[in-house]
């Protein structure tokens, strides 16, 4: 079965849900890309974020993607106050490669099930007025649901990208994880620069999580369904390329989407990590490595 | 260099004495009025095997696997595969799925050769995500919908076929425990070290690096699958969503860090605490609190006690004693 | 230095406490509890965390107002009920050791099952050997393998459960005009939504129509629209779909926005059932035929059943559960009925005896009246096929009333008429 309608449609949706995965993953980019923290629990900060869209929602109406945008500070000093914690406790003492990410896995076991005491297991979906629109061109339908976040993920990657490019605090990001003594040379303090960095990482998954609730409705252990495909964008991007990290979420989506269409969903998941385990196996430094 | 493993040691008297309480209990029925025990015991040996195997890769080597639930099921898979073929004895099944995961763990090895660290984590998270897909379209094993395994009442002499299964996990975990140690005090227990301390400088010294990450995948392999073998018996009933359960990959990871991860004793001890806890709360607690512990334990004691409780118990215990690592002196 | 020296009189102190605490949760857990003859006791385990959580605590709460009402009543044998269950998390391999606790350590009189056949079949090699009347919720043929005689399921989807499943999807589009010629079938790869698929596969060869897509889909996907437009292309004339909630309200949404040409959609989506669900579909909802097991209908208003939705709604205020209470808390309610029953009828706590009996009588439950086939499957089917009419809002108080689901299948409880085509 194959007629051009479904091979645009296909092409459509996949580039839509790949913005999406891209926002999911703009954060785990700059702290496991940028900063070299491998923050396995970042979709459970992602859930969170969900969760409180969720909460604005139903108590007063607000729209979710507003509150994933006032919530990026309260996010932001998360992160900070997390990267504290964790250089404290084990990049001070040169010990984050087997206990850090043990950390963070203690951390998404803690959100996630704060989670299940705070809202239970039901899954939480949002109104907004965008939720259930379709627009068409031709015979290729384009679901508001879809295209709204797209487009809130593209400001979103716009913004992060001019600040990491052309502020020094953002260039500073990007150097930390490659040479801190010469960051240190500049007069720029390495541990603050990457407190920064990892706030930005974390107020990312203020919004992503809004656009998350917008899409699927969630409940608190979706989170460990994206762990897989946010690492796969992320180093299927070249570990800290921004731009590569939109890419590489556009191409897994329209991957999903065409092996979806095409050749039945149950290969989907499969398609993607084999692309992963492929680029891991052919070009770890991925499509965008330095 | 002495050959440790054949010298009469406290170890292996202790093995010996636990290996005869484990007949004595199930033959005797020393706990027929509360088979809750065996029931109970037989999780928590699954997760000495699983947390001793983990540890050969992540805490010898250094190099983390997300992925011990895949392995784990695959295990599990391999043993109802041969079920539904020949009839296969749970005597044939557990060496089957060792190799089948022994020859997966080989095969990820190759496949991530060049990966350094973290890379090979997101390896394997991926890895396991593959399996679980494969296993859900392989409709001769069940598929989605899932299997069913019709265990024997009883098995002569130990009575109940779950004091049997008990039985059978008590050795697995003996063995899976003596290999490990094995492995820790020669010469590739050395070469891991020399990998997990800095790969580049063990490669420059002539550390065969390669080969040594082949052989920790696939032992670490072959000790997963086996402790998933008896999986489908033991359940009655088996589908991809509970064999693939994070939380073996989580316990995995959390035992050997709460025990010690740089020592054989570190993965027993965390997982003998960690999973009687667990255990307990099961039929105690009973809510999510019973989850709360595993993330608030695992956080608590990464960065509190790096060491694990191996290395708050060597901090008091000055003298050095048996279960010290042999690099170490 | 000072950090270190703190923490390590912190920890020897944390240790020992924590040593201690353990060492008296593990004699809790294990050590037999004093013996009491003046109730009687049921066992069993319930998904309170972990993926079936929201439907296992609205189980359990069904099941203590069971336990009220029966205590209110002078308890059963002139004793006190008392329910004793603990979390199994929604993971089977809980499940064993469970049921062990359950029988040797709790001495518990009686056990029932969990919710769900991932839950239920685990306690089945132990509940054989012990030879026990084993009440069941919600499994999907889990006896099919067992075949054994004391084994008792409260779902309504009849001996044949595969097929009956999706019997009613079937017999209304067959009896319209013209009826389909093309059916595409659809489902999530996890067992219950594969189990009502492979049904549907099967009923769809009987009834002679030509299956023109046949795929399943990962439960975590995220969109849905590919699939939906890949089954738009063919042009079925009828679509089936085997769903989970968070699929179920994927494949509704992509529906509605691809506007999706077809005569009828649904069937066996999990989830649309759910009152979280129907307010965050609403309108949506209109014209799709599923199947339901209880809808508040004047057809289904059985004995006893409103009086129990009152008091479970109001046990459920504020505990995070479906508010309604109609689509598996009866039957939560009914299971323990039949117990029960058996109980009282033979007066005795045999379990041989009780079997027998339930196995040759009719129950009267807040379901209706109750009769098993020998495989331990209701003697008739049930499954409703209902189709969601008239929805205008989000609001609670509308799936609420009777006229927003009416039932189409089986006859004998028909409340309306089909709107056909599914008009989108």
């Amino acid at each position: 079965m194959f007629t051009i309608d479904l091979l645009l449609n296909a092409l459509v949706a996949g580039v839509l849900l790949g913005g999406f995965y891209a926002a999911v993953s703009l954060g785990l980019t700059v702290s496991f890309g940028q900063l070299n923290i491998v923050n396995i629990a970042h979709p459970a900060f992602i859930i969170l974020g969900s969760y409180i869209a969720y909460m604005c929602n139903s108590l007063w109406g607000l729209d979710p993607i507003l509150v994933g945008i006032i919530f990026i500070p309260v996010f932001f000093l998360i992160g900070a106050g997390a990267y504290r914690l964790y250089y404290e406790s084990f990049e001070r003492k040169d010990d984050e490669a087997l206990r850090g990410l043990a950390f963070f896995f203690g951390v998404m076991f803690i959100i996630e099930v704060g989670l299940i005491m705070v809202y239970g297991v039901d899954f939480r979906s949002v109104q907004a007025s965008y939720i259930g629109q379709n627009l068409r061109v031709g015979g290729v339908g384009v679901p508001t649901r879809m295209l709204v976040p797209f487009c809130v993920a593209v400001a979103m990657f716009s913004a992060v990208y001019l600040y990491m490019s052309r502020t020094f605090n953002g260039r500073a990001i990007k150097a930390v994880a490659q040479d801190r003594l010469a960051l240190q040379l500049m007069a720029a303090d390495p541990v603050k620069i990457k407190q920064l960095g990892f706030g930005i990482s974390i107020g990312t998954a203020a919004l992503a999580g809004a656009l998350l609730i917008i899409i699927i409705p969630v409940e608190p252990s979706v989170g460990r369904l994206y762990i897989g495909q946010v690492f796969a964008i992320a180093v299927l991007a070249g570990l800290g390329s921004i731009p590569g990290t939109l890419v590489a979420g556009i191409v897994l989506g329209i991957a999903e989407s065409l092996v979806s269409t095409f050749f039945g969903p149950s290969w989907a998941p499969a398609v993607a990590f084999g692309i992963l385990l492929l680029a891991l196996a052919f070009r770890p430094q991925g499509l965008f490595g330095r | 260099m002495r050959m440790p493993a054949l010298k009469l040691s406290a170890f292996w008297i202790c093995a010996a004495v636990v290996v005869l309480l484990g007949i004595a209990v199930t033959i005797f029925d020393v706990f027929a009025i509360n088979t809750f025990i065996y029931f109970a015991a037989y999780v928590v040996l699954q997760y000495v095997v699983l947390a001793t195997a983990w540890n050969i890769m992540g805490g010898y080597m250094g190099y983390v696997n997300f992925g011990t639930a895949g392995f784990f099921a695959v295990g599990a898979y391999a043993s109802v595969a041969l079920y539904n073929l020949i009839q296969a004895p749970l005597a044939l099944m557990i060496p089957f799925s060792g190799v089948v995961c022994a020859l997966l763990g080989l095969a990820m090895g190759y496949l991530t050769l060049r990966l350094r660290g973290v890379f090979f984590a997101i390896a394997t998270l991926a890895m396991a995500i593959v399996l679980e897909t494969m296993i859900l379209n392989w409709d001769y094993v069940g598929g989605a919908t899932g299997a069913y395994i019709l265990r024997e009442r009883e098995m002569a002499p130990f009575g109940d076929y779950v004091e049997f299964l008990f039985f059978v996990m008590l050795l697995l975990a003996i063995f899976a425990v003596a290999v490990a140690r094995w492995l820790e005090r020669s010469k590739t227990g050395r070469g891991f070290g020399a990998i997990r301390d800095d790969e580049v400088a063990a490669e420059c010294a002539g550390v065969p690096t390669l080969r040594l990450k082949l052989i920790a995948t696939t032992v670490s392999g072959f000790l997963m699958g086996v402790a998933g073998a008896p999986f489908a018996l033991y359940v009655g009933f088996i589908e991809p969503s509970s064999a693939f359960n994070l939380i073996y990959a989580v316990n995995a990871i959390a035992m050997p860090m709460i025990g010690g991860a740089t020592t054989w004793l570190g993965p027993l001890i965390g997982a003998l605490l960690l999973g009687t806890v667990q255990q307990v709360a099961t039929v105690t607690i009973s809510s999510e609190l019973n989850l709360l512990i595993v993330g608030v334990v695992l956080v608590f004691f990464v960065i509190v006690a790096p060491e694990g409780i191996v290395g708050l118990l060597r901090k008091w215990w000055r003298p050095r004693k048996w279960w010290r690592p042999r690099n170490d002196r | 230095m000072c950090m270190k020296s703190f923490t390590k009189i912190g920890l020897q102190r944390w240790l020992t406490r924590s040593l201690a605490a353990i060492a008296l949760a593990g004699a809790v857990a294990f050590a037999a509890p004093v013996q009491a003859n003046d109730t009687i006791k049921i066992g069993f385990s319930m998904a309170l965390t972990g993926g079936l959580a929201g439907a296992g605590k609205g189980a359990l709460i069904a099941m203590q107002v069971w336990a009220e009402d029966v205590n209110a009543k002078g308890g059963l044998l002139g004793k006190q009920v008392e329910l004793i269950y603990y979390d199994d998390q929604t993971n089977p391999a809980n499940v064993p050791g469970i049921y062990a606790k359950l029988l040797d350590v709790d001495e518990v009189d009686f056990v029932v099952s969990g919710y769900g056949t991932n839950l239920i079949a685990p306690a089945m090699p132990l509940v054989m050997q012990r030879g026990l009347v084993f009440p069941s919720l919600f499994g999907l043929a889990v006896n099919e393998k067992f075949n054994y005689p004391n084994y008792f399921q409260i779902m309504p989807s009849g001996p044949e459960p595969m097929t009956d499943w999706s019997r009613g999807f079937f017999e209304v589009a067959m009896a319209q005009d013209p009826p389909p010629k093309t059916i595409a079938l659809v489902g999530a790869d996890a067992e219950f939504a594969k189990n009502a698929v492979n049904g549907a596969r099967t009923n769809a060869e009987k009834y002679g129509l030509e299956v023109v897509y046949d795929e399943s889909y990962p439960p975590k996907t995220a969109d849905y629209t590919p699939i939906v437009n890949a089954i738009q292309a063919r042009s079925p004339d009828i679509v089936y779909v085997g769903s989970y909630p968070p699929d179920s309200v994927g494949m509704v949404k992509a529906a509605t926005e691809v506007g999706l040409k077809t005569r009828m959609f649904g069937g066996g989506m999990v989830g649309l059932q759910f009152a979280s669900i129907m307010t965050a579909l609403g309108p949506k909802l209109n014209g799709i035929v599923n199947y339901d097991f209880w809808v508040p209908e004047p057809t289904l208003q059985f004995e006893g059943v409103e009086a129990f939705l009152a008091k479970y709604q109001k046990a459920a205020e504020g505990q995070g559960v479906d508010p309604l209470g109609f689509y598996l808390q009866p039957y939560a309610y009914a299971y323990l009925q039949v117990l029960e029953q058996g109980i009282t009828g033979t007066g005795s706590m045999d379990h041989a005896a009780i079997g027998e009996f339930i196995r040759n009588n009719e129950f009267d439950t807040v379901v209706g009246k109750v009769s098993f086939a020998p495989n331990g499957e209701w003697a008739n089917t049930r499954v409703l096929m209902v189709q969601y009419q008239g929805i205008e809002d989000n609001e609670l108080a509308t799936f609420a009333t009777a006229g927003t689901r009416v039932v189409l299948y089986p006859a004998e409880w028909t409340s309306g008429t089909v709107n056909y085509p599914y008009a989108q």
